[in-house]
């Protein structure tokens, strides 16, 4: 064993209370750290996903205003024509050709065409506003996944098939296999089966999407064999808005991806994020004065030893580094002790705290990467709050320390 | 394994050298000059009591020639190394090797046990642990007659027996010199002798030099040899008849 590590592990060893005491300081600090960030990172991508469950990553469509600028010939900008777009005119061109490219544009993993708009959903007396939504059958599942949040009948729109939200299908008392009539401002209309009812955790989803096939909402929609928007997913989910750029550049449709339309969601997760930051910047601080705090009161207890120590040879550098490898030992020994804590309060967490739907309040999500991560904190901060301490030890001058006993 | 090489075939010449010492205390007008140029040489095996009045300088002295301090003017020669051309950690290097302390105050290390503070140096010396080290100190150990309490911590020890542990450490590398600064001044009258009579036969038996700083003229009558140091200046150096052996 080198010199340097037998001395730190025997000064540790007799230095119990202090070393109980700083070892305690770094598992707590590690353990929150660890939990901390377990929590936030779960609850934040299970809010992502609950808001994406529904929603596709990015959304193109005709743009509703028209706004033509004339080349300014004196550096100002001039709106020329604002104009609203009648709602047949709502369908994008040659979407067959925008799909594909859409689908070849780097990014994007799926596309799929809708066909959007609004209609009246009526059983009997009974009468709401929805919003009709035409789905191809073949592509839809690749952009957004809605067969696993059937709570009823089952995802499927083939011919006068209809889906519809739980809220819906209780404000007009309907169950799977009833049937209910679909009129649209085009006075169009139709008679629909319920094929399966969806709960996606969202009441205005629940309440106002009717899904049916894209061809029945085109003729629903008098959009003969037009569609009204394309949904995009996208690969890394938070890089849609940049993709959304590119597809809006690209085919001079507007793109809005699902962080534009959440924005408010996505600042939150930042306040929330940075706080969570602040948080354990916090600690590591807290830690870091505890470990260099214990380490510098030993280091004058030990200035005996340590004028002893020199005075039978050992160097400058080996005095400093038995100091340094104490510290570097309590970051160690703190994070995997930390480490270990944290995982079983988030797991402890994670199971004992859950809705009613069984679904946990406190989504953890615990990756070796945030191990390693906390892992290396702990031994920076471990071997940088020993670095004061250590100095001092090594700058010691034996004939001073050896003369006042 | 300890006995250094033998004092009948060393080159000749003195072990220790010291050529016009000065040492200041502080600076300016708080400056003290604790030694006014002491010129000493020490031969070979030879065993030096170093006695006077108390801050007459014989700390400072002993702390110069260990290398634990530099000498303000003047130049400490070790086994024929001028000191003063050495950097700190040349001075580290020089003192574990050629240096043997024993200071009033035992001062060991607590928390180890009394074979592994003899193993200090040694370990220091190499930067780590080795077997031959444990079995090196246990033999030093036995000569200094502890080979019972080998692995007792050092605070468990008699005052006694904690100086005899330091002995056995100042011997861990076979140095050229032993320094002792009052060795005895914390033990009473009985360990203060058999301390004494230890030292003596270390240095009959394996020819250590050693200089040894008393208060006690029962012990200085002991030596070889017998310096006297007043404020600073040596003030008689005279060779003693040996009382006994
Ligand atoms: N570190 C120091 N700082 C200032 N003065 C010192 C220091 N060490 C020793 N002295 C002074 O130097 C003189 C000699 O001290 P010292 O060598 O300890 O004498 P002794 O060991 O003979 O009692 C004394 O006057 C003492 O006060
Ligand atoms: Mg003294």
């Amino acid at each position: 064993m080198p010199f340097e590590l037998f001395v730190a592990l025997r000064f540790l060893r007799e230095g119990r209370a202090q070393t109980a005491l700083i070892l305690a300081g770094t598992t707590v600090g590690v353990a929150v750290i660890i939990f901390l960030s377990a929590l936030i990172t779960g609850l934040q991508t299970t809010l992502v996903d609950l808001t994406l469950s529904s929603q596709a990553h990015v959304v193109l469509k005709r743009p509703d205003r028209v706004t033509r600028v004339e080349p300014p010939p004196g550096g100002e900008a001039v709106v020329a024509r604002v104009e609203k777009v009648p709602e047949r005119e709502k369908s994008i061109e040659q979407w067959p050709a925008v799909l594909a490219q859409v689908r070849a544009t780097a990014g994007v993993v799926a596309a799929t065409p809708t066909a959007a708009g609004s209609a009246f959903a009526t059983r009997g007396e009974l009468s709401r506003s929805v919003a009709l939504r035409g789905l191809d059958p073949l592509t839809f599942d690749s952009v957004v996944r809605l067969d696993d949040k059937m709570v009823a009948g089952r995802f499927h729109v083939e011919g006068t098939e209809a889906v519809i939200g739980t809220v819906l299908a209780r404000d007009l008392g309907l169950e799977v296999g009833d049937k209910l009539r679909l009129t649209t401002a085009q006075d169009r209309g139709d008679v629909f089966t319920v094929s399966g009812i969806f709960d996606v955790g969202n009441r205005d989803v629940n309440q106002r999407w009717v899904l049916v096939s894209l061809r029945q909402a085109q003729t629903l929609l008098d959009l003969s064999g037009g569609i009204t928007t394309i949904e995009a997913k996208v690969a890394d989910v938070f890089g849609a808005e940049a993709t959304a750029r590119v597809l809006g550049a690209a085919t001079g449709l507007s793109a809005d991806s699902w962080m534009r339309l959440n924005q408010q969601l996505l600042s939150g997760l930042q306040a929330q994020s940075s706080s969570s930051a602040m948080i354990q910047t916090f600690v590591v601080i807290a830690v870091a004065l505890g470990i260099a705090s214990v380490l510098g009161v030993s280091v004058i207890q030990k200035r005996g030893e340590i004028g002893i120590l020199k005075a039978t040879g050992t160097s400058t550098g080996t005095i400093k580094r038995i100091f340094l490898i104490q510290g570097a030992i309590v970051g160690l020994v703190g994070s995997s002790a930390g480490g270990l804590i944290g995982a079983g309060l988030s797991a402890f967490f994670a199971h004992a705290v859950k809705n009613p739907y069984g679904d946990s309040l406190f989504p953890v999500a615990l990756s070796p990467g945030l191990f390693l991560g906390a892992s290396a904190v702990a031994l920076a901060t471990g071997l940088a709050s020993a670095w004061w301490p250590a100095r001092h030890a090594a700058r010691l001058d034996p004939a001073t320390v050896i003369r006042h006993g | 394994m300890a006995e250094p090489a033998a004092a009948a075939a060393a080159p000749a010449g003195p072990v220790l050298r010291l050529e016009g010492l000065v040492k200041d205390y502080g600076g300016g007008e708080a400056r003290t000059r604790a030694l006014h140029g002491v010129d000493l040489a020490v031969g070979r095996g030879e065993f030096t009591a170093l006695i006077g009045p108390s801050g007459s300088g014989k700390s400072t002295l002993l702390n110069l020639i260990g290398l634990l301090d530099r000498p303000t003017a003047g130049r400490v020669v070790l086994d024929g190394q001028d000191t003063g051309l050495l950097d700190d950690d040349g001075l580290t290097r020089c003192r574990g090797r050629a240096v043997g302390f024993v200071f009033q105050f035992h001062h060991l290390l607590p928390e180890f046990s009394a074979l592994e503070n003899v193993m200090l140096p040694m370990m220091a010396a190499r930067g780590r642990q080795t077997p031959d080290m444990a079995e090196c100190a246990g033999a030093l150990l036995g000569q200094v007659g502890l080979g019972e309490l080998l692995h007792r911590r050092a605070n468990l020890l008699s005052g006694g027996q904690q100086q005899r542990v330091a002995v056995a450490r100042a011997l861990a590398m076979a140095p050229r010199v032993v320094l002792a600064d009052e060795p005895t001044g914390n033990l009473d009258t009985r360990s203060a002798d058999a301390l004494f009579a230890l030292l003596r036969q270390v240095n009959v038996r394996a020819g250590v030099t050693f200089l040894v700083v008393t208060h006690d003229p029962r012990l200085a009558a002991r030596c070889d040899r017998i310096v006297e140091l007043v404020d600073g200046r040596v003030v008689s150096d005279r060779p003693n008849r040996r009382e006994g052996s």
